[in-house]
């Protein structure tokens, strides 16, 4: 039997305590229930009793509480101390559901992995967590054994640095696509590679995307961007490229392959471009921007990201994910769509004028926001994996906070002495870790805007930052030639 | 050998023979022929030094034709991979002022190779007293001499208020107190104006120390937090000696080198 919201009984009214009448609302706009009073004294936790009865869920979910964008930390009285009070009219409070998991703050170095021997440039936890792989200028590619957390396999095969490396979102590929514009397959179980050399670029490679798991339980497609402005999508299975898409005048910097059969390039003429995946046809061109647009996120970066995975279900020794490919398919399909709720994919792009815009792409040419502040060109921009945050690097020493619905700013993360250049988050949204050029990572608590933890010990810039999907490591890398764990 | 330029004078005045570049030519014509003769011929230790000679002669003609030849031919480059890779979001960015960001990796290796104190100015000359401060006399005939006036650049720190002027033995002029010392960093060769925090040592005598008089070889601290370095701990770094290089009360400006 599930019980009536039973506090305004509960609570005995100490003096005479005014009451106001409140409607949850969940994050769409949808009410739950129909609107009671309660006293304004009401705290967060009794709010969550009564949300949790409303929702009538087997086990009680943790939630936050906002009302007119300003969460409710103490009590509801507080919160509303600013504003003026209408006991006539029905106060809306939105209720977030936040992860069930946490995930604690990485505090020390477990091991200093030695072994490439020119500075490593890229970085990558596979989606499950279960591999590592890291790029770096002496042409190779290392997979790393987490569980020993010594080298594992060292990848030969390209002649220049690795620039950039993906994981197929099934975890079973690598690509790495180097300076002298080839791109390799390799097998993580094995170190070999798979496949042919895919080479068709004229100048290096900047980006590699894999086609997302719930669109292709295979993994066949992978797009790849280059600095001479052309992106090329490559079946992985035949070795050849598919599809070229050019309209670029100058380098592409970025490339993300959307869960919507969309597909977002950005570039260095100042324009990000929407090409449809099934036929390569440009379906819009969004301007803005004033100078170079350097990096792309996705609202749904993280799930595409991971695939099949759920983080939830993370275990100390982590798995591939089993299952045929239909399971696959639906797995990451339900994943996708929950992250995604009811409005189109949102797209924010960061740039070297300083500034950033999100975007709706799917939907309209114009930006929904231009988000200012930053005093220097802007390196990185990342959703949070709820989608709710979005949190941009730049080098003018700080990280910056904004909504990631509205884009509106919440707060700037200080503490680096020189250029952020790469950010994580962690699976369940509530921490960040950032590489610097100072040769140290900080770990910041998104909630509070406060540092958590300072990890020194690189003895050189940071150039790669990864946060594992089961949350269980950070992995970085920089000029010192080792990657620290 | 002429004494003097008539043969030059009579060529210029009178020209050459008619047949004089026939003949030139055909002498240079008949120049290998002659050589190859007489090397065949010579004998004995003539013929060895001679040979000797032929043969060093003979390796560096090969050698510059090679070169020429090589010139003209294009190399496959080779194929080792160029130093100092960058990810691919610094690739196009040169610009990025290198003088500021300092490796900590070469900070760390100095300091274990060589011993701590080594500075670059090891021998100052010593300055004596008569040289750094000025007799001044007082009182009514001027005939008490206690005090001193310093003669060179000197640093007090923030908090300076100077004693009653009718106790004060050592007089240090406003016009010669400095606050910034322009410092380069030797490996980068770059220079930074960095405010002065003290004066650490002065080779000439403990009593400059205390006074803040600063000669060439001093040994001054000064505030680095503005190239951002930071320790292998994580902590920042903010001051750091320097050893002045210059004679300051000579040039109006405090040049030093940083001790890294």
């Amino acid at each position: 039997a599930h019980p009536e919201p039973p506090a305004p009984q509960v609570m005995a009214p100490s003096e005479d305590a005014e009451r106001l009448l409140i409607q949850f609302k969940d994050e769409a706009g949808e009410p739950l229930g129909s609107p009671f009073d309660v006293p304004i004294a009401i705290t967060p936790d009794r709010l969550q009793l009564v949300c949790n009865a409303l929702l009538q869920k087997d086990e009680p979910v943790p939630l936050a509480f906002y009302v007119h964008d300003a969460e409710i930390v103490t009590s509801l009285e507080k919160t509303l101390a600013g504003q003026a009070l209408e006991t006539e009219k029905v106060l809306d409070i939105v209720y977030q559901p936040q992860a069930v998991f946490r995930v604690r703050a990485v505090t020390r170095c477990t091991s200093s992995l030695e072994g490439h021997t020119e500075a490593v440039i890229s970085v990558a936890f596979s989606p499950t967590g279960k591999y590592l792989a890291s790029g770096s200028g002496d042409t190779t590619v290392r997979f790393w054994d987490l569980s020993t957390e010594t080298p594992q396999f060292t990848a030969k095969g390209h002649r220049h640095w690795v620039l950039s490396i993906a994981w197929a979102p099934d975890g079973k590929k690598l690509a790495s696509g180097c300076k002298n514009s080839q791109i390799f397959l390799w097998d993580p179980a094995t170190g070999n590679q798979l496949g042919r050399v895919l080479a068709g670029h004229s100048k290096w490679i900047t980006w590699l995307c894999w086609e997302p798991l719930h669109i292709n339980p295979e993994c066949r497609y992978l797009a790849s961007a280059s600095k001479d402005g052309s992106i090329r999508i490559w079946d992985t299975l035949m070795g050849r490229c598919d599809k070229i898409l050019t309209g670029h005048t100058q380098s592409v910097t970025c490339v993300k392959w959307g869960g919507d059969g969309l597909l977002y390039s950005s570039s260095q003429d100042r324009t990000i471009k929407v090409w449809r995946s099934q036929d390569g046809v440009l379906c819009r061109t969004l301007q803005g921007h004033a100078h170079w647009v350097n990096t792309m996120a996705l609202s749904t970066d993280y799930v595409l990201r991971t695939g099949a995975f759920e983080p939830a279900e993370a275990s100390i020794n982590p798995q591939d994910v089993s299952g045929s490919l239909a399971e696959l398919k639906d797995k990451a399909q339900q994943r996708y769509d929950q992250v995604r709720g009811q409005g189109p994919e949102r797209l924010v792009s960061g740039s070297d004028d300083f500034t950033l815009f999100l975007w709706k792409p799917a939907e309209d040419k114009k930006p929904l926001e231009r988000m200012t502040g930053h005093q220097a060109l802007i390196n990185q921009v990342l959703f949070s994996p709820d989608t709710r945050i979005i949190a941009s690097a730049s080098f003018d020493k700080s990280i910056k906070l904004w909504d990631g619905r509205t884009g509106k700013y919440i707060t700037s993360l200080r503490g680096h002495v020189s250029a952020v250049y790469q950010i994580a988050w962690s699976a369940d949204s509530r921490l960040l870790v950032s590489g610097s050029s100072d040769s140290t990572l900080k770990v910041w608590d998104a909630k509070t805007g406060k540092l958590a933890i300072d990890l020194p010990g690189h003895a050189d810039e940071v150039f790669a930052t990864d946060w594992s999907p089961d949350g269980q490591r950070v992995a970085s890398g920089g000029k010192d030639k080792c990657l620290r764990m | 050998q002429p004494q003097n330029e008539h043969i030059e004078l009579h060529r210029k005045r009178h020209g050459r023979r008619l047949d004089y570049h026939e003949r030139l030519r055909k002498k240079e014509g008949r120049e290998a022929h002659e050589r190859s003769r007489k090397a065949k011929k010579m004998i004995g230790l003539k013929a060895k030094l001679y040979h000797k000679q032929r043969h060093a002669e003979k390796i560096q003609m090969k050698k510059t034709i090679k070169m020429h030849e090589k010139r003209n031919t294009k190399e496959k480059n080779d194929e080792k991979t160029p130093k100092g890779a960058v990810p691919a979001y610094l690739l196009d960015r040169e610009g990025q002022s290198r003088a500021k960001v300092l490796s900590n990796m070469i900070k760390q290796k100095r300091k274990e190779k060589a011993g701590k104190w080594e500075v670059p100015v090891p021998k100052v000359r010593a300055q004596g007293e008569t040289e750094v401060l000025k007799v001044i006399r007082t009182g009514k005939r001027k005939k008490k001499a206690w005090k001193r006036m310093v003669t060179k650049v000197c640093f007090v720190g923030d908090g300076f208020t100077r004693k009653p002027p009718k106790y004060e033995r050592f007089i240090r002029p406003m016009g010669l107190r400095f606050k910034k010392a322009h410092v380069t960093h030797p490996e980068l060769k770059a220079t930074f104006c960095l405010p002065i925090l003290g004066v650490k040592k002065n080779p000439s005598s403990p009593l400059y120390t205390t006074l803040g008089v600063i000669t060439k070889g001093t040994v001054i601290e000064v505030n680095v937090s503005e190239l951002g370095l930071v320790t292998q701990g994580g902590k920042v770094i903010w001051g750091k000696y320097a050893q002045v290089t210059n004679n300051p009360e000579n040039d109006g400006c405090i040049n030093a080198v940083l001790l890294v």
